[in-house]
């Protein structure tokens, strides 16, 4: 077995000064902002009132919860409560379609390809940002106050908060389309009607639609949890059975949604692979 | 340059044209029958959400004229003409955005330190047994698919009220979330560096620390921060339930129909959101270059 040479240090050094003489400010970067980020989580610990004793009575209280949830039982209340888990899936389903329609008109104004000028694009854009900074749970209180307590103020308030994202998403996808369908559409005599339906819509589409069944499984979540204020869905059994305390119902109901998720998860999935093939979902 | 178009003699067309009409009309079918099971479906949802267009359409108008209130002050005036009047609590509710912030780092920070401790189990190529990996998997499962604010629920009742369960909710959240993007990260890594620590002599956390480590900490401080983003969002609504932040102020404002506020609200809501997503897409962009963010 061959020796491997002795490194000279010397000699390495000169040659990667980079390397052993780093300058203080690239050496110390890393250290200082680990230190910043720890001093402000110091901060927020105590501002929060956070405490060990209170840690730990929670932790405690928190473990006697957990006991008395198992084993996870619906009581007499399980028709309501299947009854509820179709309301949350109507109310994911019909919010998602129902923000697609709107959105699909509004993303073309947004899109750069489509809408050169900036002027309308803009504020088309920032509008859609603003309605999207505004949490789920906001839409579904103020569509409360709008349309009174139920599963229609879910439905609304899921289909405003994600028409936000859709309209970004969709004006994505549509930038992103390929120029040489709707040059080719133009070529051979088309108007610009023509060139968004026959040279866009096409590539878009199934972008589009994988977009939006994604969203319905990403909804369903949403969907459980506006029911805490009041818009319908097992959302309301939930937070009712965690206030009075009944925790092996609270469990149920939790798995209940969990099982719930997944087969949307799973059925969505496999939509999706059909409507654009394997490779195209990342 | 004249190219010619070479076209087919007629019997050879035919067949061409039928087999191309065929599949056009597969295609045709196909779609409609997919069309009809999604109508169905609507039609079906729509009656168990107790949908009612003549409600809609009644109470539009309300939708729009809220908006018209909110930006209304008391005194009839729009809310523009006296900002002093509109932002008349801006102390207290700067503070409380803060606190809003504040719950969301120290939520992400404490998600993205447990989902570091958790992720290394979860993923395919680094996990030490088979058994913990289902097990890490499925915790980390549990964790992302319950909702935050249905732990912050039961988080207030074992906490009592107050920012500490929204906190907690957010950090157990964040864990799932990060750890599940955390292990494919770790699952894309290169083995190769790792098969050299270990070529060695070194420990399994060895490996981890001088093999894998160095390859994603770029990935997993980039989701951290993107995940930083999306809290601020969850911890502003966090105080719906009684777990901190500015959401207590904002549920009351709209419950008890204190209009000018809730725009006000909402308004530093939406600014604070903006100015971090542009603040870490900022520092994303400085830390990792530009290219990382999609």
């Amino acid at each position: 077995m061959s020796q491997l040479p002795k490194p000279d240090r010397e000699q390495l050094r000169t040659k990667y000064p980079d390397v052993f003489d780093r300058p203080a400010s690239s050496r110390l970067a890393m250290p200082a902002m680990i230190v910043g980020a720890f001093a402000i989580l110091v901060f927020g610990l105590v501002d929060l009132e956070f405490s060990p004793s209170k840690l730990f009575n929670g932790l405690h209280q928190l473990g006697w919860i957990t006991l008395m949830m198992i084993p996870p039982d619906p009581g007499a209340s399980l028709p309501l409560y299947l009854s509820a888990l179709g309301e949350t899936l109507s109310i994911a389903l019909l919010g998602t379609t129902l923000a697609a329609i709107m959105a699909l008109p509004v993303s073309l104004l947004a899109a750069r390809n489509i809408v050169p000028s900036s002027f309308i694009r803009f504020p088309v854009r920032r509008f859609l940002d603003s309605i999207r900074g505004v949490d789920t749970l906001i839409w579904a209180l103020v569509w409360i106050n709008v349309v009174g307590l139920g599963p229609f103020a879910g439905v609304l308030a899921i289909a405003v908060s994600d028409f936000g994202a859709f309209g970004k998403l969709f004006s994505e996808a549509i930038e992103a389309a390929d120029k040489k369908q709707v040059e080719g559409i133009r070529a051979s005599g088309g108007n610009a009607l023509h060139e968004i339906r026959f040279g866009l819509i096409p590539q878009v589409l199934p972008v589009i639609a994988g977009q939006v069944l994604y969203f319905i499984e990403s909804n369903t979540r949403s969907a459980t949890i506006i029911g805490i204020v009041g818009a319908g869905g097992i959302g309301l059994q939930l937070a009712e059975q965690i206030r009075v305390l009944e925790w092996q119902k609270v469990s149920f109901l939790i798995l209940m949604i969990l099982i719930a998720v997944a087969a949307i998860d799973w059925i969505s999935t496999k939509l999706r692979f059909a409507i654009i093939g394997q490779r195209a979902v990342a | 340059m004249a190219t010619a178009v070479s076209i087919l003699p007629e019997p050879q067309l035919a067949v061409l044209t039928e087999a191309y009409r065929k599949a056009v009309a597969r295609k045709r079918l196909r779609l409609t029958m997919a069309a009809a099971v999604f109508f169905a479906a609507l039609v079906v949802a729509a009656i168990g959400a107790e949908v009612n267009l003549r409600t809609f359409f009644k109470f539009f108008g309300n939708f729009l004229s809220y908006f018209d209130r909110i930006l209304t002050l008391e005194d009839g005036h729009r809310v523009w003409t006296n900002v002093g009047e509109w932002f008349w609590g801006w102390h207290k509710w700067l503070w409380l955005l803060g606190e809003t912030i504040l719950i969301s780092y120290v939520g992400t920070l404490m998600g993205a330190v447990l989902a570091f401790a958790l992720n290394f189990f979860a993923a395919q190529n680094t996990s030490p047994g088979p058994w913990l990996r289902f097990i890490v998997r499925r915790l980390l499962e549990f964790a992302r698919t319950v909702p935050g604010i249905v732990f912050a629920l039961i988080f207030v009742i074992a906490f009592g009220l107050g920012p500490m369960a929204g906190v907690l909710a957010i950090a157990i959240h964040s864990t799932g979330a990060l750890g599940k993007l955390f292990s494919e990260i770790v699952e894309n890594a290169d083995m190769k560096p790792v098969e050299g620590v270990r070529s060695t002599g070194a420990s399994w956390l060895s490996c981890m620390r001088f093999a894998v480590l160095p390859q994603v900490s770029a990935g997993y401080a980039s989701y951290a921060l993107l995940r930083f983003e999306i809290n601020v969002r969850e911890a502003s609504v966090m105080g719906f339930v009684g777990a901190g932040g500015i959401g207590q102020e904002l549920v009351v404002a709209i419950r008890k129909f204190y209009y000018s506020d809730v725009s006000a609200i909402l308004l530093t809501i939406i600014v604070t959101v903006f100015i971090i997503d542009i603040g870490t897409g900022w520092l994303r962009g400085r830390l990792f270059g530009r290219d990382i963010r999609s």
